[in-house]
Order: C-alpha cells, then structure tokens, then sequence
C-alpha cells in the first residue's frame, strides 16, 4: 500500500509497505519544498528473537536455528555459525570440506543475485512495477532469471538437502557430503549459467543509470588469494584492516526508535556499505580474469561509486560464482571424514562471511557443556540501513520536479540497490524510559 | 494428480494449507506442504497435468469460507501471503506462469477464508473447520482424477 500527501508547500512520500525486499519494511521521506526534511527506513516486521533463544542451545543446534533467519540467504548464516564454534573448538577442516562449503556458498549467490537482478530490480530500471508485468515484454530475461535461479537450487540440493535451509550443514563439516559423480553432474548446468552470466552483464549495463554518486566507505572481507565468500580480514577504502575478532572495537550497533532492526556503525566514521559494490571495488584483482574483463567490457572498474550500478557488479558476481563453482568441482576429491569433533570447552569465537548482500558478523560464546552463553548476530542489511537513508538524503534533491508517484518509485529503486534483506535484520529491542 | 499446500504452520489461519495437507496425508493423499514461494512453486508444477492448490485467502467472505478457483482463468490479484521470500508468492506464480505459458493443463486453487496472521498464534476454529471442507473437497478431486478414463 502507498501513501502520500501533500500539505502546502510540505510533501511527505510513505512507502507503507516495501514491496520486494526480503520481510517487511517502510520508508518515509519528509519534503519541504526542495528540502529532505526527514528519511526514516523503518522495519517493522515483529522482532525476531534469534540471540535471545540461541542462549542455553548446544552449539550443536547453532547451524541449524541460524538458517532459520533468511530464507533467501540461510548458507550466510550456517557458514558464519560454524566458523565462529570451531574457532572456539579448535578444530581445522579438511581442505575438501573448505572447498564445498565454499562451492555451497556459490549456490546461494546464483539463486540470490539471479532472482535480485532479474525478478527485483530489473523492472525498476526497465520501467515496471513488477516482474510479472515485466514478463509481458521482456519474457526471455525472466525465463533467465528462472533457469538460473533453479541452478543455483540444484547446487544447494546437492550440498544441503534442500533449496532452503540447508539441512547438511554442521560444525566440523557435514552430515554427508556428495560423490563426485553428483557434482559433475551439475557441470553442463553450471556451464550454461556462466555463459548466461556474461550476457547479462552485458545486458544490465545497456540499463539508464541515474547519475549519482557518493563517497562511500566501503567494507568487505578481503582475502590474499580468492575473491571472498568465507574467509578474509575486515578492509575498508578508508584505512581499516582488522581481524573479525576485532569487528566491536571498531564498530557499534544503535537503537532508532522507528526501526526494529539496529543500526550498525563504524565508531569513528559512522554510515558504510557492505555488498557487492563494496566487494568489487575492494577485490577486484582477485575476480577470475574472465570476469574482470567482462566488468571492463561494462565499463565497470574499481571504483564504482554509483550505487545503482550494482545490478552490473551482481551480474559479475554471478559470473563468478558460476566459474568458481565450476573450478571447485573440477578440484573436488570427497574427504576421508565428513566432519571432525571438536574438543568442547568455554569460550568466545567470532566470523565474518560475505552473504549476497554483503559481511555478515557472528559471535558466540559458549560454556564449558558447549552451551551457549551468548550470541550476536549483525546482518548485512542492519549495517547498510544508515547508508541507505544516507543515499536517499542525497538521491532525492535530484528529484524534487518529478510527480510524487516518481519519486516514489525511484526512492524505492535506490533502496532495492543494496537488496535488503529486512527479515534478516530485525533485532528486538528495549527501550529504557529516561526520566 | 499434484497437491501443493502453501502457508506458514505458526502464523495464526495462514497454517491451513499445511493442515489441509497434513489432513490428506492421513486419508491416504500425497498432499505436499509447500514455502508458497514462486519460482519455486512453477518448478514443482512444471510437467504436471492436474494441480491442486490450497491456500489461506482474504476475499472479505466469513472466516473458513471454501472457495475454489480455476487458476488458469480467474483473475487472482495481490499479494497472498506478505512477507514470503523476497515478496513473491502465488498469486505472483500464477500470474508468471500465465505471462509465462507455464501452467499446468489444469490449476484448481482452493482458498480457505483467513483473518489473522499474527506470528505464533494458532489458527481460528473457523478456519479449522474450513480446513476439514476443504480437505474433504481436494480428496474428492483426487478420487475424480484417479476414475477418470485415462
């Protein structure tokens, strides 16, 4: 449902209901004359409690519960959960199990960065409401975007058991990990996504971007060897190099009072953006050369400041999941053991892993039984929410001429840019009444 | 012969699809409980023949209300459940799939009238009598597809 009103010289645009984004979540834009009086992204979906029932689960449980937040990016949340618990543990997995958990990973980008580019924010650029009504002219990138969709699911039914929330996941490795014939059986499949994936890198770059850019503070992990999916330090295009273990000295969580979901602050410099554009311009060198060259052909090179071209950088992305899936299985021989034990004792752990949309930050800490005393759990979405409002205060000056139902509609294009995952990113949240 | 059962089994009158199939189970029908989730839901019916799909709706009839729909023409509009993944459900699949050409041969939706969707609450005793008719009528059209000649 949309709302605006207009009083005066005063306008108020009020997107009630955000449609495609993950959850449910609202934004308000307060104009006066040509001036962004107020933006306010709200998120009000009802709280969801994760950190709070985690504690007293066995460790055990963790990867299983944490799937349950997203059902569009649970692999993030599993990945993040077992790294941080072996990390407490001690243990160090065997080489093919890094590698599928990796190759479980590229599942989850084809199916997210398909369904964002085509089904979500293609029809903001194209001129549609929607995917459906998309369809009707462009039907052969919907067709796209469902076959590549579907590949993506394929590869999560191999690896996890299912397309959504992955059951085979847990500490230490899996509960059974596939043959190598099932994998290469996905190779013809996956083949057909890569090439697809050049194709429509070309295609989304031919779209009208608005001009607009910001000077954003980028944050991504940053790993010496491979683009990153689990593994890295915390970077920044402003100086910061960290371990994970550090991510809450150098970054803070704020209650506003008209959204569920924290914001996530950088301590010292405030608002950043976490995703793809902040991993493309911060680890561009590490892209399989195919890729890097079709960026180029797009006209796409580091740095990208243009927030809307990130349909570009997704679609480069999904050429490399789809290239890096294709050398992970190439390279795979099953481990000895699916997975190992750990040796239970008390302690804290933390990870960081690249989901779709961006870093994703866990800790835990656990008692001596292996229970768990604590967990924290930062979304991508939670931490791009300031740098959202950020874009609009800046974005909408650019459109103060424009009938109230296009500005609306281009607010809600500039929002889609960072494919929030708003179920993701609700916390509750108490609120102690000052006196 | 396909039934999809869509809806979320803790979000008050929502839960009807899984208890419709949860109910057909028990008479002997392989009913499947289904995310609701578009492409998803055009994957699972792709090849099908006959599909049957149920579903919480809100068309203002009383709570529990059975209503059946021929999919592949009536008009079906908004958003059946908000909040499913990334925003696109049923009635987006059956559009897509109309847009598309990716029906099945035959799309039978049968909707049981909902009202409240709070997140933990059970369903309403209306709704759960709906549940019970609309089970009844989904097992009648499997045993009419099963008699009919082949």
């Amino acid at each position: 449902m949309r709302a605006t009103a207009s009083t005066g010289s005063s306008r108020s645009i009020k997107v009630d209901y955000l449609t495609r984004v993950e959850g449910e979540g609202s934004i308000l834009v307060k104009l006066k004359g040509d001036q962004v009086q107020d933006v306010q992204l709200g998120i009000f979906e009802p709280p969801r409690l994760f950190e709070g029932f985690l504690r007293g689960r066995h460790y055990l449980e963790v990867p299983d519960i944490v799937a349950r937040i997203c059902g569009i990016c649970p692999v993030a949340y599993q990945m993040c959960a077992v790294h941080a618990l072996e990390r407490i543990l001690d243990i160090t997995v065997d080489p093919a199990i890094r590698l599928l958990r990796r190759l479980l990973y590229c599942g989850e980008w084809i199916e997210s960065h398909a369904l964002h580019i085509f089904m979500l924010h293609a029809p903001d650029f194209l001129g549609f409401p929607d995917a459906i009504r998309m369809a009707a002219e462009h039907r052969e990138l919907v067709e796209l975007a469902l076959r590549l969709k579907k590949i993506g699911n394929q590869l999560m039914i191999v690896l996890g058991g299912r397309e959504i929330h992955p059951i085979s996941v847990t500490v230490g490795g899996f509960h059974k990990v596939p043959t190598k014939a099932s994998l290469r059986a996905l190779v013809d499949d996956l083949s057909w996504a890569r090439d697809t994936a050049i194709v429509a890198a070309r295609t989304v770059a031919g779209l009208p971007f608005p001009d607009f850019q910001q000077d954003y503070e980028f944050v991504a992990l940053s790993h010496p060897d491979e683009y990153p999916l689990n593994e890295g330090r915390l970077v920044s295009n402003q100086g910061l190099d960290i371990h994970v273990s550090e991510f809450g000295n150098h970054f803070m969580e704020q209650h506003v009072k008209y959204s569920n979901a924290l914001h996530c602050r950088l301590r010292e410099r405030g608002a950043y953006l976490v995703g793809p554009l902040a991993r493309f311009n911060l680890n561009f060198a590490r892209l399989p050369e195919s890729a890097q060259q079709v960026a180029g052909e797009c006209d796409l090179l580091p740095p990208c400041l243009n927030p809307f071209r990130g349909i570009v950088v997704r679609a480069v992305e999904l050429l490399f999941a789809c290239e890096e899936a294709l050398h992970l299985i190439a390279q795979y021989e099953p481990p000895a053991v699916p997975r190992v034990e750990g040796r239970v004792r008390a302690g804290v752990g933390h990870a960081a892993t690249e989901a779709p949309r961006g870093v994703l930050y866990h800790r835990y800490e656990i008692d001596e039984h292996g229970l768990i005393v604590n967990a924290q759990i930062v979304p991508p979405t939670a931490q791009n929410q300031k740098r959202i409002e950020d874009d609009l205060w800046h974005f909408v000056p650019q459109l103060t001429n424009l009938p109230l139902d296009q500005i609306t509609a281009k607010c809600e294009q500039a929002v889609r840019n960072y494919d929030p995952c708003i179920s993701c990113a609700t916390h509750f949240v108490k609120v102690e009444r000052e006196e | 012969m396909l039934v999809l059962c869509c809806g979320h089994p803790d979000r008050g009158d929502d839960a009807a699809g899984p208890l419709v199939a949860q109910r057909l189970r028990e008479m002997g029908i392989d009913a499947r409980q289904h995310s609701g989730d578009a492409l998803s839901l055009m994957d699972a019916w792709q090849g099908a023949a006959d599909v049957a799909l149920v579903d919480a709706v809100v068309t203002g009839k009383r709570p529990g209300t059975v209503s059946l729909w021929n999919a592949l023409s009536a008009p079906v509009s908004g958003r059946t459940r908000p909040g499913s993944s990334h925003a696109l459900g049923l009635a987006e699949a059956i559009a897509l799939g109309r847009t598309l050409g990716a029906l099945p041969r035959r799309l039978t939706l049968y909707g049981i009238e909902a009202r409240h969707f709070e997140l933990g609450a059970p369903p309403s005793k209306a709704v759960l009598r709906g549940v019970e008719r609309a089970a009844r009528k989904v097992y009648e059209h499997c045993l009419d597809q099963r008699r009919a000649p082949v």
